[in-house]
């Protein structure tokens, strides 16, 4: 298995909310990505954390590990993580693990911008 | 105009185990006792009470000529046999295969008997599987065993994440040598696969506090707890030997 290649981007909403676009992979060797993204969506006074799982093409159960560990470093900091783009498969991996028992998942990101609080 | 949604399957479904509200043992291997599986949810690293470590444990196979993909076929099909004396592993006869459900039957310090529990295959590919945790295992989370090239050498690594279910594994784990223990079984299982591929059975081994808080909401789990039911149930698996020998010639 070739190295897999994650990519990400964050965009600022309102003065409390960071959406982080993840496009690609998501297994062991995206690590420092995440790590680098959520660096970036935490700064300056963020509260929330959305993250945009649409452009997700692959994630194994190492990539899932990630993800606990992003919402445990987000915990301590008092921030929320929150989720949208999840396909069906997706949804039920985050149902599998229990994720989506700590992660809010929407299904738009309209929809999350709706219910989530910016300012 | 071509729908931008993708509704073709994503190249990881087959190596995931399909939704699962509470776990079924299909079957029991002979000699396994199944007790504290059959109708247990499964529990991640955020349900569990205790403090969440992550555990590495790595093997470099400097010299053998081995790919990732046969290693971990290795472990798939020897991992009851490298866990040391006083853990027994039980796969099902279809293996390591997502969803599936692996017994377990082990002793741990302090605790007399055994403690019936088991785990479930979430995930598995050609190069790694994970095997994730139900209600009352001594753990919340789960536990990968993967292999990788890394600088021209092929690793062979387990990676736990988890924290204790309930106060009692917790307490089990700081104080009782529990955590002392598993990393042993651990620091065994790699010292088998050096032996297979004729390396060095030199263990990298790492540990990081990811969450030191303590999950009081969950320490109501001791209600699952494997110890503590293994040992309830100990008499009636006495009994039951009893009458089986005794109806037995």
């Amino acid at each position: 298995m070739s190295q897999a290649e994650l990519t990400t981007s964050v965009r600022r909403v309102g003065d409390t909310l960071s959406i982080v676009d993840i496009q690609g992979e998501i297994t062991s060797f995206s690590e420092a990505a995440l790590t680098e993204a959520y660096s970036q969506a935490s700064r300056g006074g963020v509260n929330t954390i959305l993250l945009n799982f649409q452009g997700l093409e692959y994630m194994n159960s190492s990539g899932i590990g990630l993800l606990v560990t992003m919402l445990i470093r987000a915990n301590r900091q008092k921030q929320k993580l929150a989720a949208y783009g999840l396909t069906e498969h997706y949804q039920q991996i985050f149902e599998l693990t229990r994720l989506n028992e700590a992660i809010q998942i929407f299904a738009s990101e309209a929809e999350a911008l709706t219910a989530l609080p910016q300012e | 105009m071509v729908s931008e949604i993708q509704d073709t399957e994503p190249r990881d479904a087959a190596h995931w185990a399909g939704p699962v509200s509470r776990l079924k043992v299909s079957d029991v291997p002979r000699g396994a006792v199944s007790l504290n599986v059959e109708g247990r949810q499964v529990v991640g690293p955020l349900q569990g009470f205790g403090q969440l470590w992550q555990k590495t444990y790595r093997l470099r196979l400097a010299g053998a000529e081995a790919s990732p993909a046969a290693v971990v076929r290795y472990l798939k099909e020897k991992l009851p046999e490298l866990m040391p004396d006083g853990s027994r592993f039980y796969p099902s006869v279809s293996g390591v295969k997502p969803g599936e459900v692996v017994l377990i039957n082990a002793t741990l310090p302090g605790i007399p008997g055994i403690i019936a529990t088991g785990v479930m295959v979430l995930y598995s590919d050609d190069e790694s599987f994970t095997l994730m945790c139900p209600e009352g295992h001594p753990e919340a989370g789960w536990n990968t065993f993967s292999a990788f090239v890394e600088d021209g050498t092929t690793v062979a690594q387990i990676q736990s994440l988890a924290r204790a279910n309930d106060p009692v594994f917790e307490f089990g784990f700081r104080f009782m040598g529990g955590s002392a223990q598993q990393e042993r079984i651990w620091h065994h299982v790699l010292g088998g696969v050096a032996g297979h591929f004729d390396v060095p059975a030199g263990v990298e081994f790492h540990k990081t506090l990811v969450d030191r808080k303590l999950q009081w909401s969950q320490a109501r789990n001791l209600w699952f707890n494997s110890a503590i039911r293994s040992l309830l149930n100990a008499p009636v698996r006495f009994l039951r030997r009893l009458r089986g020998a005794g109806s037995s010639g």
